[in-house]
């Protein structure tokens, strides 16, 4: 059977990582030890509890064991329904999310390790990212370079919300490797809460920790592009996971009107907001989070102007749609081989070399 | 660009089209100004010690503002003090010259609900109030109060509240909108219950040092970002107030979003319903779509317009919102200030026009 998928790149499947405890063969006798004395293993993320029903979708909850857990789930659920030809893996691992950034570095480059082992060397149809404790540079820069010479690791993987904004000037090490090994920065979300997660404290709800996102996300790329980022890299690619697009519009006409009233403040920012938005930004297609109406989704597309900003995926086994209706209802169809296959290979360099 | 204009042909005086400007900023001369509302014990308090707020500076903000006193150079009085605060020049400079037939005063200079200690704060949010009402509304009858509350003890909003209800020159309740928790929380619900009980909509303009960044990625360097971000941080409040039912339980509550812009607000709609989907169980007390709520208890002020490349986006983005949700406001006389003859890039018939520049405004504050 050929599916309307057929090929795709699915930029977003999330493999489950039960807990330190599995790392332990891929950790050194010091973290061993302190993994072990202290009783260190489960590190699951706030934002994403397991019995949650966002975090795993009905019939992709297996009776036993985690969602997302095995290489054969995936394989079952994620690659063969959607006749996907390759994946690219983004583990929600709480890791970077610790105070110590030794220990978050130890386990970061264990969890790049046990993907390694356990899931690219089982898929050939699978590439990764590279989790790095995005709290210390210069551990996540060592994290980078270990792992780029092996290029089915293909991005960088940093919480949504960190320490600091991205842009600021204590993380430029990070984009700067990033950009010389041709490697997308791509946030999720996943949070290490070191701010309240919005300008108001702390909301009570789950769903709206999810839904205020969008503008954590927002506030990324203003420090990217306010700092100065993109005119500093001009390779360097941004990959928002989950960010939906709907509000993309405003923030490229927001952002432009401002800047025009503000660019003396940021000099180095030497092209229009919306300009920076469509060359380096591209964004996961679940959730799309348009207009209700299908129609109305190529005027959206329209505002935001331009055909390389969606990236395909399923975002499994988080639930976003059911069956196997992972493409947005109403794309206009010139952009579905865009959307599927050559938006990605256009964003991932990586990618590019081993795919034909 | 390919923008049009309002066209501004001469009408005569009974078609005109009055405007109704749901933002206006009175300044005070001075801090000390404050002590002709004050009791001796708060003036002596504000003397030795002033407003203590949650950042960094006493009297400016860690991100330095676009122009002095944050306001359009022409604004500043001939006979001195800062804008906003001679009412003549006001008048001769915006009420007159725009025809506005109301403007709804947002005091923001000095407020009480920012300010740590909570007496000190009650006093300067009935000095607030008492001060709209001797030097602007009984003055000048186009100009409409709103009732300052020190709204992180509800119990003393809501006394603040009860002491100006009834009074025909105040027409809505104002708090910041980056209090210390977001708004929709259940500590702030005996305010909503008294301003639903009142029937005075609550004005919420872009406002607040609550010590949390200005969006969730932590603080970004510099105002170009933190101005942005004012949109981003009205977003997570509507969602707040949505989320804890603060519609479901106070139904005919009205919110005024102010100075936020509303290119977000489809958008907001679209992404609460899409994680609705999956995580309703966790809001069993929303009865609707969260998406339906913004569409029957918020209205959004204008300012500053959104600007698409295409103007015919706009219309489409008004489209989503709904026309009879905008308010118009200028925000005079801060340096980002909207004039109601060009603000919108894009044609509006009559109707539509008459609709957001004052009878949407008239429906909401029962003018």
């Amino acid at each position: 059977m050929t599916v309307s998928t057929q090929g795709a790149i699915d930029v977003d499947l999330h493999p489950a990582l039960p807990g330190c405890m599995t790392l332990l063969p891929y950790l050194d006798d010091h973290w061993r030890d302190e993994i072990i004395g202290r009783g260190l293993d489960d590190l699951d993320l706030s934002l994403w509890p397991r019995g949650a029903a966002l975090t795993a979708r009905p019939d992709w909850r297996p009776e036993a064991g985690l969602a997302g857990g095995t290489v054969e789930l995936l394989r079952a659920q994620a690659l063969e329904p959607f006749g996907t030809g390759i994946g690219i893996l983004n583990p929600l691992f709480g890791a970077p999310a610790l105070h110590n950034v030794d220990l978050a570095a130890a386990l970061c480059r264990a969890t790049n390790d046990w993907v390694a082992k356990e899931w690219l060397d089982k898929e050939p149809r699978l590439r990764a990212s590279i989790l790095v404790p995005v709290d210390s540079p210069e551990l996540a820069v060592q994290e980078i370079e270990r792992r780029a010479g092996d290029k089915r690791f293909v991005q960088v993987l940093v919480l949504g919300a960190g320490e600091t904004l991205l842009g600021r000037r204590v993380n430029w090490p990070i984009l700067e490797a990033a950009e010389r090994h041709g490697m997308p920065i791509a946030l999720q979300i996943a949070s290490s809460l070191r701010v309240s997660p919005t300008a108001n404290g702390w909301p009570s709800y789950l769903i709206e920790d999810h839904v205020n996102f969008a503008q954590t996300f927002q506030s990324q790329l203003l420090s990217l592009i306010a700092e100065g980022a993109f005119s500093r890299h001009p390779k360097l690619k941004v990959v928002l996971l989950n960010a939906g697009i709907g509000w993309v519009p405003s923030f490229l006409w927001r952002g432009t009107k401002e800047w025009r009233a503000l660019r003396r403040e940021v000099p180095w920012v030497d092209r229009s907001p919306a300009e920076i938005f469509r060359e380096h930004v591209r964004i996961s297609c679940q959730p799309i989070d348009a207009p209700p109406d299908p129609a109305d989704l190529a005027t959206l597309l329209e505002m935001i102007g331009s055909d390389d900003v969606l990236l395909f995926s399923t975002d499994w086994p988080h639930w976003r749609f059911d069956g196997t209706d992972a493409i947005p209802p109403g794309l206009p169809d010139r952009l579905r081989p865009r959307l599927l296959r050559e938006n990605a290979l256009a964003t991932y360099p990586r990618l590019r070399e081993t795919v034909q | 660009m390919s923008a049009t204009t309002l066209p501004r042909p001469e009408v005569p005086a009974q078609a005109r089209l009055r405007v109704i400007d749901c933002d206006v900023h009175p300044a005070m001369r001075s801090g000390a100004e404050l002590d002709r509302w004050l009791s001796p014990r708060w003036q002596q308090h504000r003397k030795e010690y002033g407003l203590r707020l949650r950042q960094p500076f006493t009297s400016t903000y860690p991100y330095p503002k676009a122009a002095p006193a944050l306001s359009r150079r022409d604004s500043w009085p001939p006979t001195g003090g800062p804008p906003g605060s001679d009412l003549a020049f006001m008048r001769e400079q915006h009420l007159d010259f725009h025809d506005i037939e109301y403007g709804m005063l947002q005091p923001l200079s000095v407020r009480g609900m920012d300010e740590r200690v909570q007496g000190f704060a009650e006093a300067v949010s009935t000095a607030v109030n008492q001060w709209q009402h001797d030097d602007w509304t009984s003055k000048d009858k186009r100009l409409k109060g709103t009732i300052a509350v020190a709204g992180e003890d509800a119990k003393a909003a809501v006394k603040e509240i009860e002491r100006w209800a009834g009074h025909p020159d105040f027409v809505q309740v104002s708090m910041v909108t980056r209090a210390l928790e977001p708004l929709g929380r259940s500590r702030y619900w005996p305010i909503y219950e008294a301003a639903e009980h009142y029937g005075l909509p609550l004005g919420l303009h872009t406002l607040g040092t609550s010590g949390h960044s200005v969006a969730g990625g932590g603080w970004p360097s510099f105002y170009y970002e933190e101005h942005q971000a004012v949109a981003m941080s009205l977003s997570a409040m509507v969602a707040s107030f949505i989320m804890e039912g603060v519609p479901e339980r106070f139904p005919a509550l009205k919110m005024v979003i102010v100075e936020g812009g509303f290119g977000w607000v489809p958008s907001l709609g679209w992404r609460m319903d899409s994680h609705y989907h999956a995580l309703r169980s966790e809001v069993p007390h929303l009865r609707r779509k969260p998406s339906e709520y913004l569409k029957s208890n918020f209205w959004f002020t204008t300012q500053p317009v959104e600007e698409p490349e295409k103007p015919e986006h706009l219309r489409k983005l008004i489209d989503w919102i709904g026309w009879d949700r905008l308010l118009f406001a200028t925000d005079y006389p801060h340096w980002d200030s909207d004039d109601p003859r060009y603000a919108f890039k894009c044609q509006m018939s009559e109707a539509e026009k008459r609709g957001i520049f004052a009878g949407n405004a008239k429906a909401v504050y029962g003018l």
